[in-house]
Order: C-alpha cells, then structure tokens, then sequence
C-alpha cells in the first residue's frame, strides 16, 4: 500500500493549488479530511470545557478506555466502532459516579481511581488483544491511529454523533459554564451541578471515541487538551478562546493529514507535534507579551 | 514445555514446579522490588495528588525506550534517561514542584506522539525488527525478563525504596502541609525534584514488568487502597507496598497458570480487585461509625 502510494504521488511542489488538488485526488483522502474536520470540532468543543474544569486526567482516561473497546468489539466480532461509543461511554458513567465532594483527601481518591480505571482497562485491552491473537498490526492502527481506511459510512457516523453531542453540548453550554467557574454559587442558584458533570463526562466520552478512531486510542488526548490549552493562554474572553479552540484543532488535524500524506511517517506524529508547536508558541508569546508590559508599566510609573 | 505438561496434569501439581523455570525466578524477585519501590512512590504520588505526572511518565517511558530501540542503543538507556529527565522538567515547569495539568497533558500527548514516530522508525528500519518490541514495551514482559535486567531491574528499585524511606520524614510533611514544612525550613522544593526524579526511576522499572501503558496501575491501585484502609501514614506506607507485592505474585501465579492470559493482566486484575474491596469495606463501614 505504502510502496503504491509513493510510486502514484509526485510529492510537495511550491504550487499551493497544485498540492490541494493532489491531496484531493484520492477517495480515502477525502473521506479522511471529512472525518478529521468533524473530529476536530467535537474534540475542540469539549476539550475547552475540560480544560476549564481540570478534569484533563478523566479526559485522559476515557481516551484511553476506548482501545479495550474496539478490541472487545473486534474479538467478539461486532464493529469497531460500537465497541468505541460503548467503551467510552461505560466509563464516563463510571467516572461521573465517584463522588466529586469538597476537600484534598476526596481529589487525591478521585485521582487514584481514575488511575486504576485506565490501567485496568488497558490490561483488558491486552487480554483481548491476546485472546484474539495475531493481530499486531491492527493493534498499532487501534493505539496509534490510521487515516488511510475511514469508510464513507463511518464518516456518516462521525457526523451523526457529533451533531448529537454538539447539540446537547449547545443546551446545556451555558449553565455547564456557570457550574464549571464557581459551583457553590451555582449551585445555590438551584443548578444542577452533579448531572451537568454527569452529562458532560458522556458528551466527553462520546467525543474521545470519536477522535480515537481517527488518531487512535493514545493520541486522543492531544487533540482534546492541546488547542484549548493553547487558546486559553491566548485570551480569557470565553467565547472567543472557545472559537479560537476550534480553529486551532481544524488548523492542527488538516495541517497533520496534509502533511502526512506526503511523508511515511504516521499522522498522528504530525497532529501532535503541530499542537504542541502551537501551545509552545502561544506560551512564550504570552510570556514575552507579559514582560513588555510590565516594562511598560514601569516606565509608565517613573 | 515441561511447565505446560505439567499444567495439563492440574494447576496445583504444576504450581509446586513455579521456581524450577529460570524465568519464573527472575520475574519473581525482579517483580518484588519493583512492586515495592512502585507501592512506596506511589502511596506519596496519591498523597500529593500527583497521579497525573506518573500517568505522564509512564507515556514517557514508552517514547525512551522505543528512541533507544530506533537509534540502536540498549533499551534500558533510553528508558531510564527519558523517564528521570522528563520528570525532573517537569518538577522546574510547575511552580512549587507541582505542574499544571494542561501544561502536563500537552507535553505528553506530544511526547506520545515522538513515541509513535520512533515506533515507526524501528519497525521499518533494515534491521529486520517487528512491531512486537513496541507491544512488548506497552504491555510489559515480565516473563521475558534477561538475568542482566532483573538484576539492573531489582538493584534500581531497592535503592528507590530506600531512598524512599530515607526521605520518608520530610517528604511526609512537606506533601501534608507544604506551608509549615518550608516555615520549619523543610527543603519542600528540593524535595519535590527528589520525590519527582524517584517516581522517574520507578517508572522506568516498572515498564520492564507491566509496560509502560499498565505501570500507572501497580501505582496508584496499591496506593488507593491503602489510603482507604488507614489514615496512618507509615502503616498506609507499608500496606500500600504490601498490596503491590501481593498483586504481582499473585498475577504471576494466575498468569503461569493460565498462559492465555497476559502477566500484566494478572496483575493489574489482582491490584484493580484489591482496591475495588477496599472501596467497598470502607463504604460499609461508614455508616456504622456515623451510628455510633
């Protein structure tokens, strides 16, 4: 596949409308640039919420607990797909039911279950895994991801669960905000902060599958936590570091596919190098920015 | 082979052979100091709501190992170097040797993202290498240990315990109450470099035994549970090292039992069950002593 694929493409030239129109000319290409679009909305959309809320360790996990899934799905023989979405969802909905209460001694267990809860399912995923035996390629496409055999059904797919979740991200965006900044005043204002949490941790679920099966089950967690951390260090204006969280993972996944379909080295590389670069920028951008004002402002003052 | 027929005779006949296989020895003592150093750092990583830089570093573990495997080198190098190195950054990254979450989650992601590149690099390099050592690091080769490792493997891990020990006093009080323990001149930060470059050395020992995507539970399992079971800081120290030796024997035994089943596996199920019992003794208990 790999040998077919260089022999066909030309390579990189200067001519921008040139490269588009090769990156273009291939159905499993398009299918993947679809399927990347709409993984990095949804990844963007609920990586900024779990960033505001720390809970990137939780994120973390469910990324992690969908390659247990497909394996199950796949050693089972049901679609890959069905084992992501139940996986991750499972454990959200285990995750959500640890109690979140007050105080240092309940954060310190709440972190050493979610500890527990990604290490015993990669074991599971590693039991399947050898159950089924002699499926070690398939195993780094579920752990490290593959763009080249997303089907046009699965992008469908995709779509339908992202529109989903977005649309119940949509309704309870607001009040999840309120909860998210200051939860004792919210919920003395009669919110309900326990459920907000609870549906979250799902939309977030929902999200990781759908993000694993594009840059696989380890590299999920780069697309959820790295544009948002990026364009919280930008700006603290809500709505525009949650756009700009969004454009930032659109620029990251289609700058990652481009560049690895003209290179052999895996996308998932690409991905997480670009947003990482990013992050590394926005950082000491700030920094820089911080200090000339400080200069300023002392100059200002003398 | 002499182990399999010896199985098909009944796991209890064959389970009185355990130590007659080389590697079942190496795996046994190599798996002991691991799981102690691992239970002992990992009772302090709870305490100091840590357990997200271990997660980091075992992902960092991953990524050494495979560089050294692709640039040729002996894959403990690369294991030690990277995990030690990374966690001491992130020590310096985070003030008061603690670092911010994102910060942590966005370099590894990236680290892992290094981790896949390497792993491309290896398995298309000429020297005709298999995707299998890239799976053998994620999930651990207890079984496989060489004699040279499980000695590199037990010799690195009894030092952690020791040293863990020997800071034990301070690194307690500074993790508790950092304020009162930098106002009693209790070197909190240099502490946490210590504490931090331990877990490092820790992790990369513990990848030779579960892998690097499975060491984070012999972590924070033992750990978990112990703090659930007692407040007492020095008994919850040794319970919690206890657990862990206790989980690797018995999921080595499970595991040499039923050879379908990963060692990692048995381990992680041993040390997942453990604390899911002691989540549920002490919810039991609760109400009880709320009624008294």
């Amino acid at each position: 596949m790999v040998t077919e694929l260089t022999a066909a493409q030309p390579g990189l030239s200067w001519n921008l409308v040139e490269d588009v129109r090769q990156l273009l000319l291939y159905p499993f290409m398009v299918n993947a640039l679809r399927a990347g679009t709409i993984v990095a909305v949804v990844a963007g959309a609920l990586g900024w919420y779990m960033v505001l809320r720390r809970q990137a360790f939780a994120g973390h996990t469910l990324a992690i607990v969908s390659f247990p899934g497909a394996a199950a799905a796949i050693l089972i023989g049901i679609s890959a797909t069905a084992g992501y979405f139940i996986a991750a969802i499972a454990a959200a909905i285990v995750i959500a039911a640890v109690p979140r209460s007050l105080g240092g001694r309940a954060r310190s267990s709440e972190s050493a279950v979610i500890g527990t809860v990604q290490a015993f399912a990669l074991a599971c995923g590693a039991l399947f895994v050898s159950l089924y035996g002699g499926f070690l390629n398939g195993l780094t496409d579920l752990l490290f991801g593959s763009f080249l055999g997303i089907s046009s059904s699965q992008v469908l797919t995709l779509l339908i669960v992202a529109a989903l979740a977005l649309a119940v991200l949509a309704v309870i965006g607001r009040p999840l905000f309120f909860a998210t900044v200051d939860p004792d005043v919210a919920a003395a204002r009669g919110v309900p902060v326990r459920l907000l949490g609870t549906i979250f941790l799902i939309l977030l679920g929902c999200a990781a599958a759908e993000v694993s099966q594009i840059t696989g089950a380890l590299l999920v967690f780069a697309l959820l936590v790295m544009p948002a951390a990026t364009a919280q260090q930008l700006t603290t204006r809500p709505l525009v570091s949650f756009a700009l969280t969004i454009a930032l993972g659109l620029a990251i996944v289609w700058l990652g596919l481009a560049v690895a379909y003209f290179s052999v080295y895996p996308v998932g590389f690409y991905i997480t190098t670009f947003g990482f670069g990013g992050f590394v920028l926005a950082a000491a951008g700030r920094s820089a920015a911080g200090r000339v004002r400080a200069l300023v402002a002392s100059q200002g003052l003398a | 082979m002499s182990g399999v027929s010896l199985m098909l005779a009944g796991p209890a006949t064959g389970l009185v052979h355990i130590f007659d296989q080389p590697f079942m020895r190496y795996a046994f003592i190599a798996g002991t100091a691991i799981a102690a150093a691992a239970g002992l750092v990992g009772y302090f990583l709870v305490l100091r709501s840590q357990v997200f830089t271990g997660d980091a570093l075992s992902h960092v573990a991953f990524t050494g190992a495979l560089a050294a495997l692709a640039a040729g080198a002996d894959l403990l190098i690369g294991l030690y170097g990277a995990c030690v190195v990374v966690a001491i950054a992130m020590a310096a990254l985070g003030r008061k040797g603690q670092a911010d979450d994102a910060v942590i989650g966005s370099v590894f992601a990236w680290i892992l993202g290094l981790g896949a590149l390497f792993l491309s690099i290896y398995t298309t390099s000429a020297t005709g290498a298999n995707g299998t050592s890239g799976v053998s690091v994620l999930f651990g080769t207890i079984f496989g240990l060489s004699p040279g490792q499980a000695v590199t493997d037990t010799a690195v891990s009894a030092g952690v315990c020791l040293a863990i020990l020997a800071i034990g006093r301070p690194l307690l009080f500074a993790s508790v109450d950092p304020a009162v323990a930098s106002a009693r001149r209790v070197p909190v930060r240099t502490l946490g470099f210590v504490f931090l470059g331990l877990v490092g050395v820790t992790a990369a020992a513990a990848t030779q035994a579960v892998g690097a995507l499975l060491l984070l539970g012999l972590i924070a399992a033992p750990a978990g549970a112990a703090q659930r079971l007692t407040a007492a800081p020095f008994r919850g120290l040794c319970l919690s090292a206890g657990i862990a030796i206790g989980s690797v024997w018995a999921g080595l035994v499970i595991a040499y039992s039923a050879p379908q089943m990963p060692p990692s596996f048995g381990i992680l199920g041993v040390a997942t069950l453990t604390y899911l019992l002691a989540f549920a003794l002490t919810s039991a208990a609760k109400p009880q002593v709320a009624l008294s």
